[in-house]
């Protein structure tokens, strides 16, 4: 583990870095209102409530505030991604291809009592109910950048724990090299899941793998909530994969099962289209989708919808310095 | 089949009282048609600010806003489309004088559509959106699509049909280009899941072959029919 990732003070967080809720929303209301009239929607806030309750909105899944211990951003400096923009804009294909999908559709998902299943090669596999590993494994926030293979970005909160320390606990054999993922499987409580014209044409249960080194890094973690809370049904509840080096779609959602193997397993992107989503999906600038550019990307932050900005994708999204070790000898482009 | 020809007299009727007064060199009936037409073109522009100024276009819109104005585009595409076949079904003449509007409008989406991708998404990147267009065969696809509908704007007018002639008509076919333009761009766009592209361009190249000109039918007899001809030709 060439660089060890102990509690480095280049990784604190300073407490002015974080901005409290409160404040966020009040800047957001205010940027709303700037952003809009930048677009020549400007509306009355009294107008904006109406056509809001108008066009409707389920109400949302109850989320529970999480306790945890320290903040640690790696370097990144970038502005938080508003909580309201991180739980509105989601894809998250079992409830419809749509951004705002998720939002409108997962509200009812059962996520308590929730349940993972380790399996495969580890010397104690089992189940862990999530109470269980919230009780084992405390809880530290992560600021990440997550950048999707569609080329925008967000900045994210997440609370989690290491992938390794539950690893740790399972023991894998000598024989396991790859982790495994599975997405819960329900049609009924999973829309897409049960049309394939509104899951997108997927093969359903969404799965997705990484490589044994890659699992066991220090940032590879579980999330189980963001913005200091429960993680909504749309963000993958109640327990979530999050790599911030790699695309968006590696970072599984609501997670049922984890298996370790020895033979590199399917993932879903990859079996729909294996030339345009490789297995490992590291962010790389250098290498395009076939369809559209990566080296660059929309960053979603605060503001209206012109006050976006267009920034340079880094390699491994920025996490160079703590994970290019993993891929020394390897062909980048060959395995994207 | 009863069902099929009473709805077609109840058309008839309806189109025959709005055309009447047309005929009557009093066009209030096509004066009524068309404002009812820029309406249903115009107010689904309306709906798409409220949803956005409302928030309830999800936290970033972008992608919501080019969708829903690239689908605008294949709705008034497919309306132009429609009126010529119509109007001879009906034997309504005067339905053809809606077709201009329905096309500009059709054009008005375009144009939004491809503003909206190089400002909202690109964020006034110009040089990336020329990589784009050159490197990406979807959006090389859209933009040619884009040229043809700019073309056609253009010379949309009287006073331009008049000065091109005959060459006006073979330039405006080229319109069923973008037929197939259009759905083939909507359907490399989509990360995944064919099915919607895939219904739409069947229905648009359905639209196609409602045209004498280019219906599968009757083209395959006009080509017997020549071949018959050729073979007497040749006996004698």
């Amino acid at each position: 583990m060439g660089k060890g990732l102990g509690k480095n003070e280049k990784w604190q967080l300073p407490n002015e870095a974080v901005t409290p809720e409160a404040v966020f929303r009040q800047r957001r209301r205010i940027l709303q209102c700037l952003g809009l009239s930048a677009i020549g929607a400007s509306v009355p806030l009294g107008v904006q409530a109406g056509l809001s309750e108008w066009f409707g909105k389920p109400a949302q899944a109850e989320r529970k505030a999480l306790t945890y211990e320290g903040s640690r951003r790696f370097g990144i400096r970038d502005t938080l991604t508003p909580e309201d923009k991180v739980i509105s804009h989601n894809n998250f294909y079992e409830f419809g291809t749509a951004k705002t999908d998720p939002q409108r559709y997962a509200q009812e998902l059962q996520t308590d009592p929730w349940s993972v299943e380790v399996s495969g090669e580890v010397e104690r596999p089992g189940t862990w109910t999530v109470e269980r590993l919230l009780q084992r494994f405390p809880l530290e926030e992560r600021i990440y950048r997550l950048r999707c293979v569609e080329a925008w970005s967000m900045v994210i909160p997440w609370l989690g724990f290491e992938l390794r320390q539950l690893l740790e606990q399972v023991r894998p054999t000598g024989r396991a090299r790859y982790v495994a993922f599975q997405t819960l499987y329900d049609p009924k409580q999973m829309r897409g899941q049960s049309s394939r014209a509104i899951g997108g044409g997927i093969d359903y249960p969404y799965v997705e793998g990484l490589r044994l080194d890659e699992a066991m890094h220090p940032l590879t973690i579980l999330s189980l909530g963001l913005y200091g809370k429960t993680l909504p049904p749309q963000n993958g509840a109640p327990i979530r994969l999050v790599v911030p080096w790699k695309y968006g779609f590696k970072s599984i959602k609501s997670i049922v099962r984890i298996h370790l193997t020895e033979q590199r397993p399917p993932t879903t992107w990859n079996q729909l289209a294996s030339h345009e989503y490789g297995f490992y999906a590291n962010v790389n600038p250098a290498v395009d989708h076939p369809r559209w550019s990566q080296a660059s990307e929309r960053r979603i932050g605060e503001g209206g919808l012109l006050s976006a900005r267009r920034i340079a994708t880094e390699p491994f999204n920025g996490y160079g310095e703590w994970v290019e070790g993993l891929y020394q000898g390897m062909d980048l482009r060959r395995d994207y | 089949m009863a069902m099929g020809s009473g709805s077609k007299d109840c058309t008839r009727g309806w189109i025959f009282a709005v055309t009447t007064e047309a005929r009557k060199r009093r066009p209030w009936g096509l004066w009524g048609l068309k404002s009812a037409l820029h309406l249903a073109c115009g107010v689904p522009l309306l709906y798409l600010w409220a949803k956005v100024a409302a928030g309830a276009a999800g936290g970033d819109p972008v992608q919501y806003i080019i969708h829903f104005l690239g689908m605008g585009i294949l709705h008034t595409l497919a309306a132009t489309l429609l009126v010529s076949p119509l109007a001879r079904w009906l034997r309504a003449g005067i339905l053809i004088r809606t077709r201009r509007l329905l096309g500009l409008w059709c054009f008005t989406y375009a144009v939004l559509h491809l503003t909206a991708f190089a400002t909202l998404d690109l964020l006034g990147d110009l040089s990336l959106l020329g990589s784009e267009i050159l490197k990406r065969p979807y959006i090389t696809v859209g933009m040619a699509a884009f040229v043809i509908l700019l073309l056609l704007a253009l010379t949309s007018t009287r006073g331009m049909q008049r000065r091109l002639g005959r060459r006006w008509q073979r330039l405006h076919r080229w319109v069923y280009l973008v037929a197939v333009l259009g759905p083939v761009h909507f359907w490399w766009s989509v990360k995944s899941g064919n099915l919607e592209p895939a219904l739409y361009l069947a229905a648009f190249l359905a639209l196609l072959s409602l045209r004498p000109s280019l219906n599968p039918a009757a083209l395959w007899a006009q080509f017997h029919q020549q071949r018959a001809q050729f073979r007497q030709g040749k006996r004698r």
